[in-house]
């Protein structure tokens, strides 16, 4: 008995020290458009297709805790009733023919039906004939890029970035309730309009995933796949990359704006007007301060979750670029890394714009005490290095 | 030899039976009960590394944020935990039990190839050496997952090269193990031993060395491949030189889902062993149960895509792997009835090989049923890759073979070491097993519902307190298997003497040898009446 009294002791403190590590910890709500603390079910569904798996759900838990119930009641009644103390004699039966055709069909009945139930979602989920707008989405290790292919808002085109701050990551700032599920530019879409989305992969295998609308796709380097959804409810929600694609791989969460016909066509326009503000002349020269500025906002998107703010990188996985000799000598190997990528750790970033490009290169060769004579890249140099590579 | 024949127990073999001591008897091992032995202390050991790395694994997921490893570790740990638990612990306990147990229960004198039993045996510290040193290589071990899905696999360090090295050469050892446990049973059965008077266990092992057999070279296929991509230029699975990386995930499939079932049919040949023994009743429906056996093995080659339903395959191809899958429910189920039939009405005593295998029967049912929700293909998109499949393959995988693997040791343990085990340590080392098992993975149902992926380093933050009981329990579960350990000992160092019967209603050959079995058992046949 006191073996039992000690571990149970044991247990009482565990317990209560296990509670007291989570009241201490920040106090977290509920994620608008994603899980609510400590949910244990499916996600609220605004699609159709995620009702649909709701349902089918609902129907296979039921059937599921039925079945359990049955096989577990049985089994617990012959415990009891049939142990040794209570049943000293045991019975001689050990076949029946009839009983063992009887819970063959049965179980397959079941399956039948719930087979022939499941059919008609499958067949809904992979209609992607006629669509209002049709969206590429490229998974790159580790963001996502948005290509608007046709539809109202054609020929927009961005990436979308993790936007928690690296401080949340590593503990040194409390954790925001959307943390890990907050992206710099969102896929924005019109509510009630079918969307086709066709995934493809720049690097490595991803998985488009939003559990609110039911879709989930991987995404492959060099072939194309498609899914749709029409959501049915304006509002903001949030997915995550669910094929393992390296290091990163819980690090680049989706973000979907659903918004009014009204919104989404302001959206349209604003983002038309952005873009083409963006497309610059690339034979513009550019001032050193400007590129700075540029550069200071896009290395904290893309570069600083390896190389980190600080620009000391991690030591033995991830190189500092501060005082670091490619940042500090000749250009054309220092755009060539960008360009092509280096080794395994360092992807290729060509699908930068020329300025962006230039603005993260002389960024780098300014910031965090570093100095060159050759201080400023401009966007002309990347053109035409990359004209040359080809 | 022929001169024993007709003098039973006359040991006149002279210098040809007289095996080495010390060292020499482990690594010159050609007896089928010291393989087994090396087996199963490898198999541990290789448990308790693997498991290491799940208690790493889960610490860094007790809060999000990242605390004590950055990602690519983190990713290090879940794909060598995949690995190690499933190449180098669970399918290696099993071929100890085979070597144990199949020669006993078919009264044959040892397994039929005895060197190559030997080989096959000692591929496996090497494999393992690999494995372990891939940690201290540049960038690390392999990261990509257990699945070692390309191009993620193509983009790693040495450290995959050395996991492909290990997987082919404990593929090799699986192989040849398969082939001797295959000749042994056909050709060495005692007279009067059909293959319906087999005992199920050695029924179910003789269809999984089949299973075995037909994919581990396809598995060996599949990351020679990756090796070619990886360093001689070739683009099997690059879409840039006209490869596809979605067939390797039809070949790995192929391999990986007759995988599980060589996981697993050996645990329900040994449940189907321990049942009869403890309800003091005969196995009920012995028939159905191998056409039960042979019938999942057979669908095994069939359901392979489920694992891809979010690859993007075409309709067709989406409803005939979930047809195909929910009928593995119906042979399942039989077993899961006929077992139930068996205690009905019998004479049931709930020593510790009852308790497992009855523990047994409650998860792998559970993990079956959420087996048949992740069945259904238009669910399956939004559960596919979360931790709901994390804790349905935990359900089967540890409760399911690793419980099976319990039962099978505390029943026959008393046979190898001639020592009844410490009663009291095996319910302790059930009940806390069984507790924190379903307090780990019970709550990452709930984790994969509300949308948590797999194999992420940090999650958001409104998953945590399940993170954080998961994390507790799965320390409270590393730790009970401390108590299995002391348990062994203990029952190898002594303790009371074991009858040769060992069980009050135990049936089969292997239970008329004395205990401890002899060195050499059944040198003259025995008549199977």
């Amino acid at each position: 008995m006191s073996i039992g009294k000690k571990t149970w002791q044991l247990a009482v403190t565990t317990a209560l020290a296990a509670w007291a590590v989570t009241v201490s910890a920040a106090p977290v709500n509920d994620m608008p458009g994603g899980p609510a603390v400590r949910q244990y079910g499916m996600q609220a569904p605004v699609t159709s297709i995620a009702s649909g798996q709701h349902f089918l759900h609902e129907v296979l838990l039921w059937v599921s805790a039925a079945i359990a119930l049955l096989v577990f009641g049985v089994m617990l009644y012959s415990i009891v009733k049939h142990r040794k103390s209570n049943n000293p004699r045991p019975a001689e039966f050990h076949e029946s023919t009839a009983v063992e055709i009887t819970w063959t069909i049965i179980p397959l009945l079941i399956v039948i039906g719930l087979g022939i139930v499941a059919t008609g979602e499958i067949v809904a989920q992979k209609d992607t004939s006629n669509p209002d707008l049709t969206v590429k989405v490229t998974g790159y290790q580790w963001r996502w890029g948005y290509d608007y292919l046709k539809g109202e808002g054609e020929g927009i085109s961005f990436l979308s970035s993790l936007s928690t701050p690296r401080e949340q990551i590593l503990n040194q700032q409390p954790k925001s309730d959307t943390y890990l599920s907050e992206v710099d530019n969102p896929l924005v879409v019109p509510v009630n309009k079918k969307i086709r989305v066709v995934t493809t992969a720049n690097d490595v295998v991803h998985a488009w995933w939003v559990p609110a609308f039911g879709v989930k796709q991987d995404a492959y380097p060099g072939f194309v796949r498609d899914i749709w959804f029409r959501a049915e409810k304006v509002g903001t929600y949030r997915g995550h990359c669910a094929e393992l694609c390296g290091k990163e791989h819980a690090f680049m969460p989706i973000v979907v704006n659903v918004v009014s016909d009204a919104d989404y066509r302001t959206w349209v326009e604003d983002k038309k007007k952005a873009m083409a503000a963006l497309l610059d002349d690339p034979n513009k020269e550019w001032q050193l301060a400007e590129l700075q500025a540029r550069g200071e906002k896009l290395f904290n998107a893309n570069c600083a979750s390896c190389h980190q703010a600080s620009g000391k990188g991690v030591p033995g996985a991830f190189p500092a670029l501060a005082a670091a000799p490619v940042v500090l000598g000749p250009k054309e190997p220092h755009i060539e890394i960008l360009l092509n990528g280096k080794g395994q750790a360092m992807p290729a970033w060509k699908q930068l714009s020329d300025v962006e490009i230039a603005s993260i290169i002389t960024y780098t060769r300014n910031a965090w005490g570093n100095q060159t004579p050759l201080n400023v890249v401009q966007p002309k140099e990347i053109l035409a290095q990359r004209g040359a590579a080809k | 030899m022929s001169a024993v024949i007709g003098q039973p127990g006359v040991h006149d073999h002279g210098e040809a039976h007289d095996h080495p001591h010390g060292w020499r008897r482990w690594l010159f091992a050609t007896n089928h009960k010291d393989i087994g032995t090396l087996y199963l202390w490898f198999s541990f050991a290789m448990f308790i590394v693997g498991g290491i790395n799940a208690l790493l694994l889960r610490s860094e997921l007790f809060q999000p944020g990242l605390q004590l490893f950055q990602p690519e570790f983190f990713n290090q740990l879940t794909t060598m935990h995949g690995l190690i638990m499933v190449f180098g612990a669970i399918m290696p306990a099993f071929v100890g039990f085979a070597n144990w147990q199949i020669p006993l229960m078919i009264g044959a004198s040892d397994m039929a190839f005895a060197r190559m039993n030997n080989f096959s045996f000692w591929l496996l510290p090497v494999a393992a050496l690999l494995l372990v040193a891939s940690y201290f290589v540049p960038g690390g071990a392999a990261a990509g997952g257990w699945t070692l899905y390309p191009p993620l696999s193509t983009q790693m360090g040495p450290g995959m090269d050395l996991a492909i090295f290990a997987v082919h050469i404990l593929g090799a050892s699986s192989i040849m193990g398969s082939i001797n446990i295959i000749t042994t049973i056909l050709n060495m059965r005692a007279p009067g031993m059909t293959l319906m008077r087999m005992p199920l266990f050695v029924w179910t092992w003789l269809i999984t060395a089949y299973l075995l057999i037909a994919v581990m070279p396809v598995l060996a296929g599949a990351i020679t491949m990756i090796l070619t991509d990886r360093h001689f230029g070739t683009s099997f699975f690059n879409a840039a030189g006209g490869g596809d990386p979605v067939m390797f995930q039809h070949i790995f499939w192929f391999f990986g889902h007759p995988e599980v079932y060589i996981m697993i049919l050996p645990a329900f040949g040994m449940v189907s062993e321990i049942i009869p023994t403890f309800a003091r009743k005969k196995l009920f429906g012995y028939s159905s149960m191998v056409y039960a056996t042979a019938s999942i093995a057979i669908l095994s080659f069939i359901v392979w895509a489920h694992h891809m339903f979010t690859t993007g395959m075409p309709l067709m191809g989406q409803l005939f792997f979930m047809y195909a899958t929910m009928l593995i429910a119906v042979p399942t189920g039989v077993k899961i009835f006929n077992w139930i039939a068996t205690m009905w009405r019998g004479s049931m005593t709930f020593e510790t090989p009852m308790l497992f295998a009855l523990g047994f029967i409650i998860v792998f049912t559970i993990g079956g049923l959420t087996g048949v929700i992740l069945s259904v293909a238009p669910l399956d998109i939004n559960l596919h890759d979360t931790y709901y499949v994390v804790a349905h393959f935990h359900y089967v995988l540890v409760a399911g073979s690793l419980f099976a693997l319990f039962a099978g040791t505390y029943y026959w343990l008393p046979k190898w070491t001639g020592h009844m085990y410490d009663e009291r340590l095996g319910k302790w080392h059930f009940w806390l097993s069984m507790i924190f098992f379903n307090v780990t993975f019970f709550p990452m149902h709930f984790l994969g519902l509300a949308g948590m992926p797999r194999r992420y380093a940090d999650y958001a933050a409104q998953f945590t307190d399940f993170n954080m009981i998961a994390t507790i329990a799965a320390f409270g579960f590393g730790l009970s298997q401390l108590i299995f350990l002391w348990a062994i000992i203990k029952c190898i160092k002594g303790g009371v003497k074991a009858t040769d019967q060992v069980w009050e209603h135990a049936q089969g050959l292997e239970w008329t040898v004395p205990s401890p079995a002899p060195f050499h058992t059944f040198e003259t046949p025995p008549i199977v009446k």
